[in-house]
């Protein structure tokens, strides 16, 4: 085993370039699909032509008017999309049909003036880009947009309704020169009308002031309410966030988990069928099988140096990216033990490949080809395709190795769930799996 | 170096009797036995109830026509395949394989990235051969590689990676050297040396099997000839004996007397 093991490292050295590309492109694989999870959407480019005239405002209540800028609302609007301003609407339109945006809103010159009127919504235009794929996504990132920038303004306008009523309610000063000073607010006034009732003598004054007492009395208590009802009309549903599997998972962090599990995949899984592949190739897998090495040495040997070099690659890759990214660095036994699981598995399956083939490149190009699309169905999420296929994905996820490797990793990493314990029990039958598969592989072969 | 089967311990040096075996000429005892070999794959049968003695000193050529087993035949004698039926033995009590029988493999089973002597020292280790670098300087020595040393394997000529293969197959000393066509990929001069080689080999007591197309190079070479045909024994005698069972008188030369033997027995 020693002298095996030894032999293969002074191969691996030799081999620079295998050794080069073996590092450097499951770390520019992970790094990429890291930020592809990781990094939201880019903002769409979209062409703005605002024609409201500078400083128009919506207008609420009077004496004193409330206003609220437009420019609030467009304010909004940009910072949901990349906007690049324009003068005209035909200007606009010439860069969606140009492809240099793709899209344009215009928000019209009348838009304070129907806001204000509070008979009439504002409107504005929204002009896309024919093409259908871009379309959708412009579409509905746009939508997004515009029900962010209306939220905004309409929240800003209840804040000021309600500033309006509570101004009513309360009275007082105003702040506003020219305008009464000391306003006795609607709260106020049933106690004051009471005060005058009981000076009062009976009467049909008295019960014609009484009705005012009882109607302003009833008008305060519902006026107090229409905070609350503004409220409710604005936002009607509120949405209440609840996680059904143990600690939320921050994206950026299960992305580093996801980066990593690919990289040690590539590794252990192209080294470990390498290693098996290049026995036949160089005709010395007869020799070695004569009683010098028995098949399952052999089988255990490719499968720790492979585990053992993946291991060092994936600890060094997590322990470089938890520099930049917060990671429990108290839970460094967990990760070993998951990135130990993961490897010897993905060892597993690659030396059963390295047996079914019978040189490097047909074993190199088979766990290729293995790999790449069983972390990318491990990483499809339920709910994104069909039930019936979403079954047929998480069959495909069980009986390798990968899914397993990324939860245990998560769990380590992340504490999520299911719990390290169960994903290396996982591992360790998927392991034992793939080792008969190897030995069967291998006998076969000769 | 390893004790073998036969007798006992060498003493490692050059021109020693291989394995502590009988030296000289053939003795009565064979250091390897074979009966009933038989190889099936699948539907296929590769070996059908091959018996084979191997005698110290004895030079042994396996020819037939292609696919007749001797490929199958030489690699369950060095133990690199199990056979399906019958069974091997070696003189004395040593393992049935590995130190005791020498394999070269059609193919040079060799590591092409590592250099010659790390090729050896590898595999005198896997041997455990006592002392793998002494083991390593005199096959160095015997194949005419010591200048070659350092040198990767890979960017060797054909003739040097087979001497390098025949090395391997010698470092443990053993009793029966087995070689799979051992010239097929050399040139005429290479050839010669190879042959000279494995005469000095067989010179000093080792048992040699061979396999060969080239049917002249085991008229010259060989003591005894082994004829295969679909899997089945159908000769096993000397070069003179197999040419005058085809009933040449040797107008045919030994060729045309294996192809005409070949033809009578319906192959």
């Amino acid at each position: 085993m020693k002298s095996m093991l030894k032999k293969d490292l002074v191969i691996l050295a030799r081999s620079r370039l295998l050794v080069g590309v073996l590092v450097v492109y499951p770390i520019a694989v992970a790094l990429l699909i890291g930020l592809a999870i990781s990094r939201a959407p880019s903002k769409p480019k979209v062409a703005v032509v605002n024609l409201s005239p500078p400083g128009a405002s919506v207008e609420l209540g009077a004496r004193p008017a409330r206003r609220v800028q437009v420019g609030h609302y467009y304010g909004a609007l940009l910072k949901q999309i990349q906007a690049v301003p324009v003068a005209t609407r035909a200007q606009a339109i010439a860069k969606v049909r140009s492809g240099r945006v793709l899209a344009a809103i215009v928000i019209p010159a009348n838009i304070a003036a129907r806001l204000s009127s509070v008979t009439s919504q504002g409107e504005i235009e929204v002009i896309y880009n024919g093409e259908a794929l871009e379309q959708s996504f412009v579409h509905s990132t746009i939508e997004a947009a515009l029900a962010q920038a209306n939220l905004e303004l309409s929240n800003r306008i209840r804040s000021l309704a309600a500033s309006v009523i509570a101004d009513l309610l309360k009275g007082g000063n105003l702040g506003v020169p020219g305008t009464p000073q000391n306003l006795p607010g609607l709260r106020r006034i049933p106690g004051i009308l009471q005060g005058v009732l009981r000076r009062q003598p009976p009467g049909p004054q008295r019960e014609a002031l009484a009705q005012v007492a009882e109607f302003a009395q009833f008008a305060a208590q519902n006026l107090g309410l229409s905070g609350r009802v503004l409220n409710t009309v604005s936002r009607p549903i509120a949405v209440h966030t609840k996680l059904l599997h143990g600690r939320r998972t921050p994206l950026d962090a299960y992305a580093v988990v996801v980066a990593v599990s690919i990289s040690l995949m590539f590794v252990c899984v192209l080294l470990a069928a390498g290693g098996v592949a290049l026995e036949r190739e160089e005709h010395t897998l007869s020799r070695l099988v004569r009683g010098l090495v028995s098949r399952e040495l052999l089988l255990v040997e490719k499968l720790l140096l492979a585990a053992g070099c993946s291991l060092v690659l994936a600890f060094a890759m997590l322990a470089g990216i938890g520099a930049f990214v917060g990671l429990e660095w108290g839970r460094v036994a967990q990760w070993l033990l998951a990135l130990a699981g993961g490897a010897v598995a993905f060892g597993a399956l690659g030396v059963a490949i390295g047996a079914l083939a019978r040189e490097v490149r047909a074993a190199s190009l088979l766990a290729f080809l293995l790999s790449l699309p069983l972390a990318f169905l491990a990483l499809v999420p339920a709910g994104a395709v069909a039930g019936g296929l979403y079954d047929a994905i998480r069959v495909i996820s069980f009986v390798f190795p990968f899914k397993a490797a990324l939860q245990a990793l998560d769990a380590a990493v992340n504490r999520s769930s299911p719990g390290l314990g169960s994903s290396l029990v996982h591992l360790l039958t998927l392991t034992l799996a793939f080792a008969a598969l190897a030995r069967v592989g291998l006998r076969r072969a000769e | 170096m390893s004790t073998a089967p036969g007798a006992g311990a060498s003493d490692g040096a050059a021109g020693r009797a291989p394995g502590g075996g009988p030296s000289g000429d053939a003795t009565d005892t064979p250091l390897l036995t074979a009966r009933g070999i038989a190889k099936r794959y699948a539907q296929r049968e590769a070996l059908r109830g091959v018996d084979l003695d191997a005698h110290a000193g004895e030079l042994i050529a396996v020819i037939g026509p292609n696919g007749a087993g001797k490929t199958t035949l030489l690699s369950i004698l060095a133990g690199a395949q199990e056979p399906s039926a019958g069974t091997i033995e070696l003189a004395g009590d040593a393992p049935a394989h590995g130190s005791s029988v020498g394999w070269v493999p059609q193919q040079p089973a060799v590591y092409s990235r590592l250099t010659v002597a790390e090729n050896l020292e590898l595999f005198a280790r896997l041997e455990r051969v006592s002392d793998p670098r002494a083991a390593v300087r005199e096959m160095l020595e015997q194949t005419g590689l010591r200048e070659r040393a350092q040198e990767r394997v890979g960017r060797l000529s054909g003739g040097n990676r087979q001497r390098v293969n025949i090395a391997l197959g010698l470092l443990a000393d053993p009793a029966v050297l087995v070689l799979d066509e051992p010239s097929s990929s050399l040139d005429p001069r290479q050839r010669e040396r190879l042959w000279r080689f494995v005469l000095e080999s067989s010179g000093r007591g080792r048992s040699v099997v061979f396999s060969t197309h080239n049917v002249a190079e085991a008229e010259r070479y060989a003591g005894r000839v082994i004829v295969l045909a679909d899997g089945e024994l159908l000769f096993s005698g000397t070069p003179a004996e197999l040419a005058r069972s085809s009933g040449s008188d040797g107008g045919l030369g030994f060729e045309g007397a294996f192809v005409e033997f070949l033809r009578i027995r319906g192959h």
